[in-house]
């Protein structure tokens, strides 16, 4: 099993091939397509992190100790975003959750797209990944 | 250049040369992710010409003081300018008097303004406020504050598919009960030009059958009182000719961003009976005649709505705004803008699976579309890689897009120095988008 920062160093190499903008958009739109990443019934208003342009759900359970996120967008692009980030972080203690520091986003690139003027859900739902972590390391 | 226009619809002529309106403005020559800009979100703000920025720099530069206060040369010279500011725009609306053209931070504050001083003074519980389904949300919330603190109830106008309002229901809504109409000029999200001037009409036959009324602008004081009319024109007025008094409305609202001009200020004009009548909307400095600690008595129109240092400069670059269009030509504006409308609309229909939303029969530059299978975030993402600049999202109308039960669209908003050219850039963006995303 990776860490969170070998996954997230794995994310920068394979995206360090792209050179165009097109490329990285491309292959989002392919990880986006490619993921069915959360479960209908998680798809609820609870859940859901709206966004003023597109809608994010995050789901969160702890399951032997490690926090299994799921997620999904209704945008492609930001539903690729997502994919990525659920692959960093689920299935990892809420320790190693608090303890690291976000980084493939602005190594790939992809900084624009966690600006608040996006407003498409991505920053509210890093927010969201993040107490998820501080609420389940509370209740142990 | 004199030009016959050439497409499907339009038979309009004007007199526009585009690339040399182009080059009044310095924004439209740089580029954006490696590419030549292409702006198509003038619904949110328009671009501004250099003669507005001159404006404002010189201001600075030169002129800058407060107003209406100081003894001073410079503050003299800067309330001179401000004053004649006030004058432009009420030329430009057409306005019966200076005064009653109040200064505010834009459409919002006006509106705010008006659901504040208004609904103190006229509103009770029980009463009626009309908006329509298209209204942007700061011609509904201000309002649902109102009806909350005052239990007063709001309607709604609805629309039919094609984003027109409904006149014969709008009749319906109609009542005793009814104090105020507030509805958009301009849909920023359909494009639908509104029959604003039918719809004032159809509010003073109204208030002419109500007892008591005389005649619906000035309400007899404990008498029954009829319904006054508040006209959102945020997105009108960078279009079209607006004439308040032709109108006849009570309240015509707009922003100077909208405008060519800068942000931070718009304009409320109202009747003078009405405003006259109305408490003060914040208090402070120049808002004032005398104060002491037991009463404070209050200035006259326009002052008494404009506490405080107010957005001096802003209020001179609309005037140069106002200076610039009128330079340019409102009916040019009008006739060059509905051309790349037809233009742009023609164009997209070609693409398979789009959808437009707002297919009103009079409408303003504005292209609101959504394509099967893909979102309008999406859209927008890719082509702002590619240099074009559009809306997606909500736009500030969410009753709106719940009524067409979409999320959102994806919104191209066409000012006069926009061109066919970049139309065409922006059809090619979006097919190679669709390819990507499909």
């Amino acid at each position: 099993m990776n860490s969170i920062q070998e996954t997230q160093q794995e994310i920068v190499e394979e995206f360090a091939l792209f050179d165009e903008w097109m490329d990285k958009y491309e292959h989002l739109i392919e990880l986006g397509k490619d993921l069915p990443l959360i479960d209908e019934q998680y798809k609820t208003d609870e859940n859901l992190i709206k966004g003023c342009q597109s809608k994010v759900w995050l789901h969160a359970e702890l399951k032997d100790g490690k926090i299994i996120f799921t997620a999904d967008s209704d945008a492609i692009i930001t539903k690729g975003i997502v994919g990525l980030v659920i692959s960093v972080f689920s299935n990892h203690t809420p320790q190693e959750i608090i303890d690291t520091d976000l980084f493939f986003i602005d190594q790939i690139g992809l900084q624009e797209h966690l600006s608040p003027t996006r407003s498409n859900g991505l920053l509210a739902m890093l927010k969201q990944i993040r107490m998820y972590a501080i609420a389940f390391q509370a209740m142990k | 250049m004199t030009k016959k226009t050439t497409t499907v619809e339009a038979t309009t002529t004007y007199k526009l040369n585009v690339e040399e309106v182009r080059k009044d403005f310095p924004i439209l020559h740089r580029q954006v992710n490696g590419k030549p800009l292409v702006y198509f979100d003038n619904g949110a703000t328009s671009q501004k010409p250099q003669q507005v920025i001159d404006v404002i720099n010189r201001y600075y530069q030169h002129e800058n003081s407060n107003i209406h206060r100081g003894i001073h040369t410079l503050s003299q010279e800067a309330t001179d300018a401000y004053e004649k500011a006030r004058t432009t725009v009420q030329q430009f609306i057409n306005a019966q008097h200076n005064h009653e053209v109040i200064f505010t931070s834009g459409t919002t504050g006006s509106i705010n303004l008006v659901a504040s001083s208004f609904g103190k003074k006229h509103i009770q519980a029980g009463d009626e406020i009309i908006i329509s389904t298209m209204e942007h949300h700061s011609n509904i919330v201000p309002w649902q504050m109102l009806c909350e603190e005052k239990g007063a109830i709001l309607k709604v106008i609805p629309i039919n598919e094609k984003g027109e309002l409904l006149l014969d229901e709008f009749k319906k809504l109609l009542s005793p009960k009814t104090k105020l109409v507030a509805v958009t000029h301009v849909s920023n999200t359909l494009g639908t030009i509104n029959p604003v001037k039918e719809i004032i009409q159809l509010v003073r036959q109204h208030n002419s059958t109500l007892d008591g009324n005389v005649g619906g602008n000035i309400p007899p004081s404990g008498g029954q009182r009829g319904a006054v009319i508040l006209i959102d024109g945020a997105q009108a007025v960078p279009h079209t000719k607006v004439d308040v008094q032709a109108l006849d409305c009570d309240f015509y609202a707009f922003s100077a961003h909208k405008m060519f001009g800068p942000t931070g200020v718009g304009i409320l004009y109202g009747k003078e009976a009405i405003l006259n009548e109305l408490p003060p909307y914040q208090g402070g400095g120049d808002m004032i005649k005398t104060v002491t600690f037991e009463k404070t008595t209050y200035n006259e129109l326009p002052h008494k709505f404009e506490a405080g240092t107010p957005n001096i400069v802003g209020g001179i670059g609309l005037a140069a705004a106002i200076d610039y269009m009128n330079h340019i030509g409102i009916a040019n504006i009008e006739a060059y803008e509905h051309e790349l409308l037809n233009y742009a609309t023609h164009k997209i229909k070609k693409i398979e699976g789009v959808r437009i939303i707002g297919e009103a029969a009079n409408k303003a530059s504005v292209l609101s579309f959504l394509v099967d299978g893909t979102h309008p975030s999406d859209i927008g993402m890719i082509i702002d890689k590619l240099g074009i600049a559009i809306r997606t999202g909500h736009h500030c109308t969410e009753p709106l897009m719940n009524r067409f039960n979409i999320p959102g669209t994806a919104r191209a908003s066409f000012a006069f120095y926009n061109t066919k050219e970049e139309i065409d850039t922006f059809i090619l963006a979006l097919e190679r988008a669709l390819k990507m995303l499909k």
